[in-house]
């Protein structure tokens, strides 16, 4: 694979880096759907085992930004990119990058879930089985149970693990999704809005996973709700009109942020 | 800065900013009567020095709930949360500034009218600076100021070191004249009030820098009060 050209430093808080190694890294991404100029010259560097939140106002890029990092815009055909993005230093956009072997390593829970059509252990064990993950169907059945066992939801399902997925709570779906996306040994999860269809005790139920999670992964969460963003992340990182604002500890920003236009956005000035 | 886009919350701050105006009137106009209180060994005057600082009670009651309140309803963020923060904070100070001049509104009472009048410049010089202050920083808090703030924290040196010099004064007398011991005694713990209250100034001080930078104000203010090192 190509190694990365450095173009310039990317902006980096320095105290969770000196803590925790680089994961994913972007240098000079800029993004195009067909004249709307979505990413401009964005740099960071995505720690590893920590949660890093994007926020930012509807429009601001962040979800566009969050989809390229396992290549989910290759599908849209006006998206033109350019710039490097890489995962533990390597370019995922390399020609030799299989984009499907590419999401085992990053995978991505959404907004709404989204079980498949088919019973709580085929969701599970659909991904390990398509990869050919799993030796016997013994271990198999392990690594589900084990997937849903992180998620926090196997003591709720274990008795129904061949009913439908979508039989599940919204919240318990959204934890399905989440050990779907746990059960192909990912090194990083994306998650967009994963929580922004769920109650309050299904959020706090996700967050609380979240935590947990963040021990083993690198985790980049899209979110509007700011506070979900100071209780869930150790970094934030504030978009604005396509272009990285500020990111740095989440302690530091949701307390005093530098730029003026977080200050703004975090404070419900935006006019 | 540009207002929210919640009308209700910019009102839920600003009133907040208003009882602090108040709160703060208050106490400056507090530690002036205490201080003319006891100079001129006004009973009467000291009476209602003492029965008005129930007043500054209940506005610190007041700023409590309200920053309560609107945590709870608009959960801050950033400047809005120092805003908040730093509310609580100076009315805390507020409060103790009135507990400070209501006693020493209530020594007027122990301090006979025979003291000699010299025994009590020192202590209105103390008074007066107090509430220079005082104003001072209470101006650099409605102006968001950080700069007059910090001029306000370095001032206080004059207060400790005038307070030192009262201490060493009144310590001269008590030796010279042992029947003065007690009144003397009593104006010292005056005079430690009014230190005490440089003190709570310089605290809300290092709270508005805090509110506009976002940063702790560090570094060693310089202290000129000894008197606590000095033997007797």
């Amino acid at each position: 694979m190509n190694q990365i050209s450095s173009v310039q430093p990317a902006p980096a808080p320095v105290r969770i880096l000196a803590e925790r190694p680089e994961k994913m890294a972007a240098r000079g991404v800029n993004i195009h759907y067909g004249d709307k100029h979505a990413i401009k010259d964005l740099s960071i560097t995505i720690p590893d085992r920590a949660v890093s939140s994007f926020i930012g106002p509807s429009g601001c890029g962040k979800s566009t930004f969050l989809r390229a990092l396992n290549r989910m815009n290759d599908t849209i055909p006006s998206c033109r990119m350019t710039g490097d993005i890489t995962l533990d230093g390597r370019n995922i956009n390399g020609r030799d990058v299989d984009p499907v072997q590419l999401r085992s390593h990053v995978g991505m829970v959404f907004q709404k879930p989204n079980p498949f059509p088919k019973s709580i252990f085929e969701n599970v064990a659909y991904g390990p089985r398509i990869h050919g993950l799993t030796a016997s169907t013994t271990d198999l059945e392990e690594r589900v149970v084990e997937s849903l066992k992180k998620a926090g939801l196997f003591e709720e399902v274990k008795d129904r693990l061949h009913q439908p997925g979508t039989g599940l709570s919204g919240g318990q779906q959204q934890r399905l999704c989440i050990a779907r996306a746990i059960a192909v040994n990912p090194e990083v999860i994306l998650m967009d809005e994963p929580c922004s269809a769920l109650d309050p005790i299904a959020t706090a139920k996700i967050e609380e996973l979240i935590d947990e999670l963040r021990q083993n992964y690198c985790i980049v969460i899209v979110t509007h709700s700011m506070q979900q963003a100071a209780r869930v992340s150790q970094l934030t990182a504030f978009f604005h009109l396509g272009t990285l604002v500020e990111f740095g500890d989440t302690d530091k920003i949701f307390t005093a942020p530098r730029d003026p236009r977080t200050q703004d956005y975090i404070t419900g000035r935006f006019g | 800065m540009t207002d929210h886009t919640y009308k209700a919350y910019d009102e839920d701050l600003g009133a907040l900013k208003t009882l602090l105006a108040r709160m703060g009137g208050l106490a400056e106009e507090q530690l002036a009567r205490a201080t003319d209180a006891l100079s001129r060994r006004d009973g009467k005057l000291a009476d209602q020095v003492i029965a008005d600082d129930e007043k500054i009670d209940a506005l610190e009651r007041e700023v409590e709930e309200k920053a309560i309140l609107t945590i709870a309803k608009r959960q801050p963020m950033a400047r809005d949360l120092r805003e908040i923060i730093v509310a609580i904070r100076i009315a805390s100070d507020l409060e103790r500034i009135g507990d400070l001049a209501k006693n020493t509104a209530k020594r007027t009472h122990a301090v006979s009218e025979a003291l000699p009048r010299k025994l009590m410049t020192g202590l209105a010089r103390m008074g007066r600076l107090a509430q220079d202050q005082l104003q001072a920083v209470l101006d650099a808090y409605a102006a968001g100021d950080a700069g007059r703030a910090l001029a306000v924290w370095h001032a206080d040196e004059e207060l400790d070191a005038l307070y030192t010099s009262i201490f060493r004064e009144l310590l001269t007398y008590m030796m010279e004249d042992p029947r003065l011991i007690g009144m003397c005694t009593h104006l010292l713990f005056g005079a430690k009030n009014m230190e005490r209250i440089g003190d709570h100034t310089t605290n809300i001080a290092e709270n508005i820098h805090y509110l506009v930078h976002g940063s702790v104000l560090t570094g060693e203010r310089p202290k000129k009060d000894t008197t606590s090192l000095t033997p007797v």
